[in-house]
């Protein structure tokens, strides 16, 4: 009789674990792999049929030939396509940034209001909550467009506030400032004026650190970017003018039109989104412990100060990681543009271009190439940001 | 401090008249210092004005004759009015259905099937429905009382299995009853899904695409969790790419590209299928996000003990690891329900007639021109009805479950 360690016991190699993880993981490869190919090939089939070449990126080159509702850089129907694409891509940037600006603010404000102590206060932010956050965005901003904002007067009857603001079915008029020839020289007062505050910053943060009592270093900051500014304004002849519109006729004349589709758009998504940030900044706020604010009021730190030291910073951390999906959200969901006719990202490329040159596997690895990075950018800028406030742990 | 959760008032401190008095609530609430009354005057006035501009808006300004001349038309789409009766016969054997499984797994006439068996009656009230609308309805509430009192009969050991058989066959038989089989002139010629809409299909493309990406996210989130390399990228690339772009260019990508990748001849695969494929894969990237959470929730004395005892991984997995997993992330998953009812919404974009797809044809339509806040409002209120019914019962299951407490 032989005498079997059980360390000498070896399983079957059907019955390794190292054996299987190796060969289902070929295996998941392989199919994977295999499917890939069997689609590509499909799709390359197909579109030989079609077009010449299969995949090319030349016609970006090529005239567009259609023209653009609006749009921050130059434009025209005689230019290219790929210049139509950024014109897009500018517009979802514009009322991205734009929105998630208010959303924050409004969600905030929100936010804040769900906690009050006051009863009425409270119920109120609830009920924004509980309305918003159960309505389709995409109803929300189609009833936007033709419920409200194609439901204002004509131009000639605008509604008037302030006898500044012109709200009519075209759009949105605002006072909008005209840059004079001072503006340049402004601007350079204004860096020199960020760069001023930027060294007392540094400086007083130093002082800070070695008498350990830190000053309002941000509060400094400001004071200092804006009493320059000012100065700057007062001394300079008159930077920049402002253009207030005035109703001539059945138009408004200068000022700055905001269509009727980018306010729809930019109030929907503002509406829409604060109430999920409403969410998230009261969580993060009650995430702070009751013991934090009891230990910050034995310590004899005043309300304010318990908010700005304790509170905040910890609520902070919690708040910080929803709420960068929420600006994503917000980014992604810009894009449901098509359906009012505002002329974004997915508007422009995915319906307009591709439309008229049918090239669809091209056109859709440009639009999600570009969600993705913007993706992926913001997560990454927002994981620096989360670890710079993360709890240093032992 | 009043806003932010300020320190409240000790009760214990109170007189005893003032704990309980209206007067002492309006006092502690309300009124407890001059920011506290102000607040309260200004909110008390902002919503005067809102109720106000609402009340006048329902009752004076809007035309709602629109809603019942359309109301087939909302509920069901284009499904032939001939063969309404199939879709009733669903609602029956649902009512039916629920009354099984309610029997099989809770046991008791509680509140919830109270209010559950309420639903079709209080829906007789309806000003505009006809009187066979009624009478359907009424049925639907018979039927679900059925389904309960012959549950108490039947002779059945494993309750929980039973009660999945039910609702796979009802799965089945509802599939059948839509979609119809045979001839174009037998007893049920068959409905092409394009002509499904209204509620029906948004219900549906709800039900279906979280039923659809359930296992699909549950795999992807173990892949992603998976020891093995070669798994765990391809599932993360999977999962951030869908997570990275919006819905609305991936149903675009299924209606346009979809056929594109299927071999030539491949017989036309119907729009409403295209957009369930896109919204299924996009749904599964978010399942397994959300299952994820819950497998990192699982201690790891868990893996530890089932190897321990000698599980396989697979045996682990399934037995121990998966259930303790999926029962702390239900309530996020009824969330993620929600979000994909809204996102069905989408589908209105590529040609499919939804709730909002039926909801812009009617605008269109000229004899209802300018009815669009009628319309959008009406469709508001259905979303919201079922979005909060669900988040409110996801609340409460939370509670029951204690998942918020640890």
């Amino acid at each position: 009789m032989q005498n079997i360690h059980a360390s000498q016991v070896r399983p079957p190699f059907y019955r390794d674990e190292r054996v299987l993880g190796v060969f289902s993981q070929i295996l998941v490869v392989v199919i994977v792999l295999g499917l890939g190919l069997f689609f590509f090939n499909n799709m390359i089939t197909g579109l030989r049929e079609k077009h010449s070449v299969a995949i090319t990126f030349s016609f970006l080159t090529q005239t567009a030939g259609f023209d653009i509702g609006e749009s921050l850089i130059e434009y025209s129907r005689e230019r290219t396509y790929l210049r139509a694409f950024v014109v897009g891509l500018l517009n979802t940037f514009q009322v991205a940034v734009l929105g998630i600006i208010f959303a924050t603010a409004l969600g905030i404000l929100i936010g804040v209001m769900r906690l009050s102590t006051n009863f009425l206060v409270s119920k109120i932010a609830a009920v924004y909550i509980d309305i918003f956050r159960n309505i389709p965005l995409l109803v929300l901003l189609i009833f936007w467009a033709q419920g409200v904002f194609l439901k204002l007067p004509r131009v000639a009857d605008a509604i008037v506030l302030a006898d500044a603001f012109y709200l009519s079915n075209r759009g949105v008029a605002i006072p909008w400032g005209l840059p004079t020839d001072s503006w340049g020289t402004y601007l350079i007062v204004l860096a020199a004026g960020f760069i001023a505050g930027a060294v007392l910053a540094y400086f007083l943060r130093e002082h800070g650190k070695r008498t350990g009592r830190m000053p309002l270093v941000t509060l400094w900051f400001i004071v200092t970017v804006a009493a320059v500014g000012l100065i700057g304004w007062i001394v300079l002849p008159q930077p920049m003018t402002l253009d207030v519109p005035t109703l001539e006729g059945f138009n408004t004349q200068g000022g700055k039109i905001l269509s009727q589709q980018f306010m729809a758009l930019l109030s929907g998504l503002i509406i829409y989104t604060a109430a999920f940030i409403a969410e998230v900044v009261r969580a993060g706020i009650q995430s702070v412990s009751k013991g934090q604010r009891e230990a910050a009021t034995a310590l004899g730190l005043t309300a304010a100060q318990t908010l700005r030291l304790i509170i905040f910073p910890q609520a902070l951390r919690v708040i910080i990681p929803p709420l960068t999906s929420q600006y994503l959200n917000l980014t992604k969901n810009s894009s449901l543009a098509i359906a009012i006719g505002y002329p974004d990202l997915f508007a422009v490329a995915g319906n307009t271009i591709l439309n008229q040159t049918g090239r669809e596997i091209e056109m859709f690895t440009m639009i999600m190439g570009t969600y993705l990075s913007l993706s992926l950018l913001t997560s990454f800028l927002m994981n620096i940001y989360n670890r710079r406030i993360r709890l240093v742990e032992r | 401090m009043t806003t932010a959760a300020g320190t409240p008032t000790d009760r214990s401190v109170l007189p005893v008249t003032e704990r309980y008095t209206l007067l002492g609530w309006l006092r502690r609430n309300l009124f407890s210092d001059l920011f506290n009354s102000l607040l309260t005057i200004v909110a008390v006035a902002s919503i005067f004005i809102v109720a106000r501009l609402i009340l006048r808006w329902a009752f004076n300004t809007a035309e709602w004759g629109v809603i019942p001349a359309n109301f087939n038309l909302i509920m069901r789409g284009q499904y032939p009015a001939i063969e309404a009766w199939r879709l009733w016969l669903v609602i029956y054997l649902l009512g039916t259905t629920v009354g099984l499984v309610w029997r099989l797994i809770v046991g008791q006439f509680n509140t919830t099937a109270r209010i559950l068996v309420a639903i079709p009656l209080v829906l007789m009230l309806i000003p505009f429905f006809s009187m066979g609308t009624r009478l359907y309805l009424m049925i639907t509430a018979v039927a679900s009382f059925a389904g309960y009192f012959i549950a108490g009969y039947l002779p059945i050991q494993h309750r929980g299995r039973a009660a999945s058989y039910f609702v796979m066959a009802y799965l089945v038989v509802m599939l059948i009853l839509l979609r119809g089989a045979g001839a174009d002139d037998g007893p049920m010629p068959p409905v092409q899904p394009i002509l499904w809409g209204g509620l029906l299909l948004s219900l549906l493309l709800a039900f279906f695409g979280i039923t659809l990406s359930f296992p699909l996210g549950v795999l992807l989130a173990l892949g992603r969790q998976s020891k093995l390399p070669a798994i765990r990228v391809m599932s993360v690339i999977y999962i951030e790419f869908i997570r990275g772009v919006p819905l609305i260019s991936l149903l675009f990508m299924g209606q346009i590209m979809l056929q594109l990748f299927l071999p030539d001849g491949f017989p036309l695969v119907d729009r409403v299928l295209r957009a369930l494929v896109a919204i299924t894969l996009f749904s599964a990237a978010y399942t397994a996000e959300n299952v994820r959470g819950g497998l990192q929730s699982i201690p790891r004395g868990q893996y530890e003990a089932a190897q321990a005892v000698g599980l396989s991984t697979y045996q682990s997995t399934i037995h121990i690891i998966l259930p303790q997993a999926l029962r702390a992330v239900i309530p996020v998953l009824v969330g993620q329900f929600i979000s994909l009812f809204k996102d069905t919404t989408l589908v209105a974009l590529v040609g499919i007639f939804d709730l909002l797809g039926i909801a812009r044809t009617i605008i269109a339509n000229p004899d209802w021109l300018g009815t669009q806040q009628e319309v959008f409002a009406v469709i508001a209120v259905l979303f919201w009805i079922f979005s909060y019914t669900m988040s409110f019962a996801s609340r409460r299951l939370e509670r029951r479950l204690g998942v918020g407490q640890r």
